[in-house]
């Protein structure tokens, strides 16, 4: 009974969203805006990587030229701050047009390079263009400002910065279950043959690098707004590893199991932060291994197959056999499951 | 100018080493190593360590600590990296990055992250008068040894057996196990020798660069856009492009300081652009 109630969409997306709504009363506020900012973040990569079987590498690139655009509007005209953020997100979906461009030229493992090699081009970009960027030091100072409203209180931020992430999850969700997110998935499957049938693959390819580059902006902003700063960190390649992290966690190609993963992962840093631990990379560097080694369908992906497996049990108690083979169908996740291109 | 283009050399050296072995590896095991930089890394650390805690200097140390990094490589190999081998090349390159991240942060625990310094071998502290200008012989040292490396390689790959069947291995891995040759065997020492290699581009580093536990993260991403330009496939290429890329990044430093740090990235959009498999790459098979 309750399995059934879970797998409605409306109850999950009810359950989603109360619990987004509830999570700044559960947990410190300004954590709670840095999950749902970084949930935005792991969700661009996942639509990349999950639907379209291209693993960025370097959305940092995205995230933190939305962040430091963010910045510097709300610095420098004083315009409210969700103007900032859109503006934020324009530009990372700008930037994503030539890195992009070039970066689908080439699939699988190539581009995974070439996208953390032009997200490191921009870190550097950042760092010497210090006039404007404030090089080491980042841009400080950022306000919050929204019609004289006072945010300065984080969990009432937290509520001003909410819409601009479900409105990315909302969109996310949209573009994967529209025409163009099928033909995406047919071309992760087998692009020989969506080019056969005559879809421009690369342009396909684009098209969601860019869509994901500004979802990826738009959680930058958010982030930039949150914490009133940018920092070099934003564009730095960790940034990219640590949401490609979150969703391999949550499970490829699932989506909200990257919200999952953003979660798990920003509560870890928080507490390992707390304790004064500052070699992170140690614990989140393990996880990532065993995850990668033992644990491939991640946290949604193993959860989903318990509750279908659940289900098929209670259907037909008899034939025990038929759960083992979802597994073996769904093994190697969709996602990069062809030695792609190469 | 001609200084310049000496001082590029030397850094394509660095590239150069790095490449060569992540294209060995990567030929091999279709695994592109993200945790070679971190090998670079532990190299120069393992430089500073035997000096500083046990008296042990440099030329031992050149020879000591990519042997041990390599055996250390071998053993990852076994424990980690084999159990991916069928799946799909990115988890390889997803396993070696949190790898990277746990290396990079437990020698920061030990170590901080302020710089180390290593002093130059006596043998090598001078000068070298190379006819138009004293150049430090340090330097000279590391690009005729990095020269001497990579030639060797390039003609262990060729000329010997090993070499033969590591190729064989590398393009038709059926096909050579149907001849009767074990590939699996050359698996690990291939991974542990390339492994070796990072070490020693990392001893090397060790008296010239600062030695902290970031110095490899940043470079590798550096060797990437290298090995993209000169076509991961390549050998040849990966290290052609290390010392071409070196000389370039160094005279356009010369001509145009702003770009020094972008102009490899440059350089690899124009060829992702004119030539998407890279100078050197065969460019069929991509899609």
């Amino acid at each position: 009974m309750i399995i059934r109630l879970l797998a409605r969409r409306p109850v999950a997306a009810g359950i989603g969203l109360i619990a987004a709504l509830a999570l700044p009363w559960l947990i410190y506020p300004p954590v709670a805006m840095d999950i749902m900012a970084w949930a935005l973040l792991a969700v661009a990569v996942d639509l990349l990587l999950g639907y379209g079987g291209l693993l960025s590498f370097g959305h940092a690139a995205f995230w933190g030229t939305s962040a430091y655009t963010t910045g510097l509007i709300a610095l420098h005209t004083g315009l409210p701050f969700p103007v900032a953020i859109v503006g934020g997100a324009l530009a990372a979906a700008a930037l994503a047009v030539p890195i992009g461009y070039l970066s689908v030229r080439l699939s699988g493992i190539y581009f995974a390079m070439v996208t953390l090699a032009f997200a490191q081009m921009i870190y550097f970009i950042v760092n010497q263009w210090r006039d404007v960027t404030g090089g080491e030091n980042g841009l400080q100072g950022v306000p919050r400002e929204l019609l004289g409203a006072d945010l300065s209180d984080p969990f009432y931020f937290y509520y001003a910065g909410l819409p601009f992430v479900l409105l990315g999850l909302w969109a996310a969700w949209r573009i994967v279950r529209s025409p163009f997110g099928q033909v995406l998935v047919s071309i992760r499957d087998n692009p020989s043959r969506a080019r056969a049938l005559g879809y421009p693959v690369d342009r396909y390819r684009l098209l969601a690098f860019v869509l994901s580059a500004a979802l990826a902006g738009l959680g930058g902003g958010v982030f930039a707004i949150s914490h009133g700063f940018a920092s070099l960190h934003d564009v730095y390649w960790t940034t990219s590893g640590q949401a490609v992290m979150m969703v391999i966690l949550g499970g490829i190609g699932t989506l909200w199991g990257a919200v999952l993963g953003a979660a798990v992962i920003v509560t870890l840093n928080d507490y390992l932060a707390t304790a004064g631990f500052e070699e992170t990379g140690i614990v989140t560097g393990a996880i990532f291994v065993l995850i990668v080694l033992l644990f491939r369908k991640g946290l949604w992906g193993t959860g989903r197959d318990l509750l279908t497996a659940a289900r098929a049990r209670r259907a037909r108690p008899a034939e025990s056999g038929e759960d083992r083979k979802v597994e073996v169908a769904t093994e190697r996740p969709a996602a990069v499951a062809e030695r792609s291109g190469g | 100018m001609i200084e310049q283009a000496f001082n590029g050399l030397v850094g394509g050296a660095f590239y150069a080493l790095l490449a060569l072995g992540l294209a060995v590896i990567f030929g091999m095991l279709g695994v592109v190593n993200f945790a070679h930089g971190a090998f670079y890394m532990l190299g120069a650390f393992g430089a500073f360590i035997l000096l500083d805690s046990f008296g042990i200097g440099f030329w031992a140390a050149l020879v000591i600590v990519p042997v041990l990094l390599g055996l250390v490589g071998m053993a990852l190999e076994r424990l980690l990296i084999r159990r991916l081998s069928g799946l799909d090349p990115l988890y390889g390159f997803l396993l070696t990055f949190g790898l990277a991240l746990i290396l990079q942060d437990l020698v920061r625990r030990q170590y901080g992250v302020q710089s180390q310094q290593y002093a130059r071998p006596e043998l090598l502290g001078g000068t070298l008068n190379l006819g138009l200008f004293d150049y430090p012989a340090y330097q000279v040292f590391v690009l005729a040894l990095s020269a001497v490396v990579c030639g060797a390689v390039w003609l262990l790959l060729t000329r010997t057996k090993i070499g033969m069947i590591v190729r064989a291995s590398t393009e038709k891995p059926e096909l050579t196990r149907a001849l009767g040759i074990d590939v699996s065997r050359w698996v690990t020492p291939v991974f542990g020798f390339g492994i070796a290699l990072a070490g020693l581009a990392g001893v090397l580093a060790a008296p010239m660069r600062a030695i902290n536990p970031l110095m490899g993260g940043d470079l590798i991403i550096v060797v990437f856009a290298v090995v993209v330009i000169g076509g991961l496939g390549s050998v040849f290429g990966s290290v052609a492009a290390g010392f071409l890329i070196g000389l370039v990044s160094a005279l356009g430093n010369l001509y145009v300081p702003a770009l020094s740090q972008t102009l490899v990235f440059i350089l690899m959009a124009a060829v992702l652009l004119w030539r998407p498999a890279g100078l050197f790459g065969r460019q069929e098979g991509l899609t």
